[in-house]
């Protein structure tokens, strides 16, 4: 099925997301759009799978003009999408996940779940899939989950398949099997639409690039060029993708992190037993797939959790049982995984939200009262040093774009002597010139002798970042290795294998890199 | 202070395991308190539980008991189980289920021989407590139903009482002036579509927070049939008010079964529709395409979207069907418990209604038995008043309430609500 987009243009308000786009994807055919995040890739894709109007241009399907009202009638002409969040009802299993929407039934309306069974299995089989039709969805494996909604678009008989980000939740040997089954897809005749910033799986896979930026189309390249071209191309500056930064000066070790547990509600040992220590000056990243206990490790640490044993001290003080506000006091600085619910309050100023860690502190707190201007004045100061891009210091952080949030956020936790820094995804969801800036800083504060941990699910930024690297699987430890190792050893690790193991086997295979 | 040597002991692992003390303590108190109470407390005459009557088909004989023994036994067995619950707990497992469930049971037999016993005629009619729980619980089980449809389907459906009350007035008005009981039935389940109207197209279209629509539509019925009722209904009630009641329908030979008849096969057709009702959507909800749609805008209105559901249409229908069954629902209390209309009569029915929902865990099934608990519960207080125990009326007209809370609040546990329940759809 040939597939093409003739000057697709969707505005929301004063903001065009597409601008006159064109796009043609031919049977058959591995077509990736790569662009950062936020350059209209799923708006794009939003408009093609029929969930938002195209303000102007034309759909057409095997040079046929088609209007599409909803995801039903694109579903119809053939065109299947994985989101980038799961469209699956969490406690449906497979089967009813799968039948939702295009449901066998028996007389009167009744569900013939068996029908559905059979058809999952049949395509489970075909791509060795190995999903069992009666698993709960929430009790599955995100890689499980994806191919869940792959199978919701086979079962549909979708010609063309949309893959929205479709690595951002994988380990890197998930990430494998997935260009597998996109390669075989591809040798069934179907024609996949990838969508991804990530340069390296984008080169491995693709037979056509188109580079989006700013909502346009600015470019199409061959899957050969050189990753410099493709990421310049992307950002639309050449831009250096690696970061300059000394080795590391280890001093003293200050924080300490010892037999750590935490537990769910349910039992569930969710950081199960981590040993680790950070030395002044040096940066120790925590790598593995989302949902691993990364969140609950900096949660911990941060006395955020309850259910917590073990020892976690800075500088000989215990953190575990103290208040945030002690650990905060201890020096503590936190940027959390998600900043605009626990990094920013959104409908606060910028200026106030640069000090809501010191709001009860000289200068800004005057008795019962708070002092404008001094707010004023450390808003002006910071926004100038970070460049933050906003409007005024009076404007509402919510408004800001994730770059700018994130340089609020951080010029928030880096405006007063720290101990220990922890940064969780630090540059999930920025641009790329704003990600060269945040590292620089992070490693600035390194290179001022703080001890610091970042814990980043992207390789990249661990591999560049890092001195040292923990990876953690299922709330354990796998080991810590040298910022210096390779993709391969960390892609096993972060699948479960213990770090002497993954050396081992690394080294033997010496495989290529991907 | 020195801050180098502050270091806190670290907490060692055993601490911190997760485990609730809250059964274990709940159990003990409550087994102590049936100790003291039930044992210690216990009338000493023998008390009697009827099977049936002298000139029913089939006659059984009386259970008689002794009230001492059975406390005796009773409080004890509590008390053992309760300790179990404490065992079980320190070493870090879960108490099984079956150890509540006998409590539960143990806990009614000894609260009700001591009730019973206690009374000036310690001589009750098993059968009838039962029956009249059914009877009772045939406006809330319609009530929870009408909140499964919504709540399942994501619209929080807190106007559940006032369905109820204008399926009551219209039903009373319409039979009232066509003479036909029917007719009223008719007009019961228009009157709670009404409300369900208002309650789909403020709360969907809108997109006005679901409960302030409901909270304000309850209000809304309450005035205006209050208001109709002082007005119009009160001014001439031989026309406007004196509606016809349904007959009681006995099905041959099933309703002469001694216990089991009286409550299964001697119903209006109102009951019968509850049991057809409940059976109809618990079917339709987990086996039907219908349900698997409604379900997944409950749970998930985006991933039912993106597969060409109609979110909100769905959500519309089922909400105005929630309005036929609680309307139908609300006619039981003029065509049935009584022949004509009063201000407010549905008293608190609704919101009782809600709970039995949250209790039955959005599911048909566990709405209609949490449904007959709060039934029991009330018919109780009613049999008991009548007997003349000790306990003051005040006290046992809370029973049904009391109930309601400890059912909600405690005994619940985790209970999962629809994922998307209250949250409005916007699509894009």
């Amino acid at each position: 099925m040939k597939l093409e987009l003739i000057g697709i243009t969707k505005r929301f308000g004063s903001l065009v997301a597409n601008d006159h786009i064109d796009l043609v994807v031919e049977p058959g055919q591995v077509h990736s759009l790569l662009g950062e995040n936020g350059a209209g890739k799923s708006t794009l894709m939003n408009v093609l799978y029929g969930l938002y109007d195209p303000t102007e241009g034309e759909i057409l399907v095997n040079d046929k003009p088609v209007t599409f009202k909803g995801p039903g009638d694109a579903m119809a002409a053939g065109i299947g999408m994985v989101h980038q969040h799961f469209m699956l009802v969490p406690v449906f299993t497979v089967a009813e996940n799968v039948a939702l929407g295009n449901e066998a039934t028996k007389a009167g309306g009744m569900l013939d779940l068996q029908e559905t069974r059979t058809r999952i299995r049949r395509i489970s089989d075909q791509y060795g899939f190995d999903v069992d039709p009666d698993a709960v969805v929430e009790d599955l494996p995100v890689g499980v989950q994806q191919r869940v909604e792959i199978i919701k678009a086979l079962v549909r008989d979708a010609e063309v398949l949309i893959l929205d980000e479709p690595t951002a939740v994988l380990t890197p040997k998930e990430t494998d099997e997935l260009l597998g089954i996109m390669a075989q897809l591809k040798a069934d005749g179907k024609s996949i639409v990838f969508i991804s910033h990530k340069l390296r799986e984008v080169k491995a896979v693709s037979d056509v690039i188109t580079v989006v930026r700013r909502g346009k189309v600015v470019g199409t390249a061959d899957p050969s060029a050189p990753t410099t071209e493709l990421a310049s191309l992307m950002v639309g500056r050449s831009v250096s993708l690696t970061l300059d930064k000394k080795p590391a000066t280890p001093g003293e070790v200050t924080f300490r992190v010892q037999d750590l547990t935490v537990q769910a509600p349910n039992g569930q040992h969710v950081v199960d037993g981590l040993s680790f220590e950070v030395a002044e000056g040096e940066i120790l990243a925590i790598a593995g797939v989302q949902g691993n206990g990364q969140t609950e490790l900096t949660e911990a640490i941060m006395g955020l959790q309850d259910h917590v044993t073990g020892s976690i001290t800075l500088n000989g003080n215990q953190l575990l049982g103290r208040s945030v506000k002690e650990v905060i006091r201890a020096g503590v600085g936190f940027v959390p995984e998600d900043r605009s619910v626990e990094g920013l309050v959104g409908t606060f100023s910028v200026a106030e939200n640069l000090i809501l860690n010191r709001y009860d502190d000289a200068p800004f707190a005057r008795g019962l009262s708070m002092s404008q201007s001094a707010m004023e004045q450390n808003a002006q100061a910071k926004i100038a040093e970070y460049d933050v891009r906003t409007q005024s210091a009076q404007s509402a952080a919510g408004t800001l774009s994730g770059g700018n949030q994130q340089k609020v956020v951080m010029a928030r936790e880096f405006s007063r002597p720290l101990k220990l820094f922890i940064a969780s995804q630090p540059t999930r969801g920025v641009d790329v010139g704003s990600i060269e800036f945040l590292h620089r800083r992070i490693v600035a504060e390194r290179d001022g002798g703080t001890p610091v941990i970042i814990v980043s699910t992207e390789l990249d930024e661990v591999l560049e970042l890092a001195d040292r690297i923990a990876v953690l699987y299922r709330g354990r430890l796998m080991g810590i290795v040298p910022g210096t190792v390779s993709r391969d050893v960390l892609g096993l690790m972060m699948a479960g294998m213990p770090a002497d193991e993954a050396l081992a086997q690394a080294h033997d295979v010496q495989g290529g890199d991907l | 202070m020195s801050t180098a040597t502050t270091s806190a002991p670290a907490r060692s692992a055993s601490d911190a395991t997760v485990r609730s003390w809250k059964n274990p303590i709940i159990l003990s108190v409550v087994a102590l308190f049936a100790l003291f109470v039930f044992a210690v407390g216990a009338p000493g005459n023998d008390v009697t539980f009827r099977l049936s009557e002298e000139n029913d088909p089939i006659v059984l004989p009386s259970i008689v008991v002794s009230a001492p023994v059975i406390g005796w036994v009773a409080a004890l067995a509590m008390i053992v189980l309760a300790v179990l619950a404490i065992l079980r707990t320190r070493s870090g497992r879960k108490i099984p289920v079956w150890v509540l469930a006998v409590f539960a049971v143990l806990f009614l037999i000894a609260f009700l021989t001591w009730v019973v016993g206690s009374a000036r005629t310690p001589n009750v009619a098993l059968y009838g407590l039962l029956a009249g729980s059914v009877t009772l619980a045939v406006p809330l089980i319609f009530g929870s139903l009408s909140g499964v449809l919504c709540e399942r389907s994501g619209v929080v459906n807190i106007a559940i009482e006032g369905q109820l009350l204008f399926g009551a007035f219209a039903a009373a008005v319409a039979a009232s002036l066509s003479g036909s009981a029917f007719v009223g039935l008719l007009a019961a389940a228009v009157a709670g579509v009404l409300v369900s109207l208002v309650l789909a197209v403020f709360s969907i279209w809108y997109v006005v927070n679901q409960v302030i629509v409901g909270v304000v539509l309850n209000v809304l019925v309450s005035g205006l049939t209050g208001f109709l009722f002082s007005a119009v209904l009160s001014e001439d009630s031989e026309r406007w008010n004196s509606p016809p009641r349904l007959p009681v329908i006995d099905i041959p030979l099933l309703a002469d079964i001694p216990v089991i008849g009286p409550i299964l096969f001697q119903q209006t057709i109102v009951g019968y529709l509850m049991y057809i009702a409940v059976a109809v959507v618990y079917v339709a909800l987990y086996h039907s395409r219908w349900g698997l749609r409604t379900r997944a805008v409950g749970e998930h209105p985006k991933a039912a979207d993106t597969l060409g559901v109609n979110v909100n249409r769905m959500r519309f229908m089922n909400v105005l069907l929630a309005g036929v069954v609680a309307g139908i629902g609300g006619s039981f209390f003029t065509l049935v418990a009584v022949s004509g209309f009063g201000r407010d009569m549905t008293a608190g029915q609704g919101y009782i209604a809600l709970a039995a929902l949250i209790f039955g865990r959005w599911n048909p099934i566990g709405a209609f038995f949490a449904a007959l608990l709060f039934g029991f519960a009330t018919n109780l207080s009613n049999v008991l008043s009548l007997l003349g125990t000790p306990v003051p009326d005040q006290f046992l007209r809370m029973l049904p309430y009391v109930v309601t809370v400890f059912a909600v609040a405690g005994l619940v546990g985790r209970s999962r609500a629809p994922g998307a329940s209250g949250i409005p759809y916007i699509k894009g």
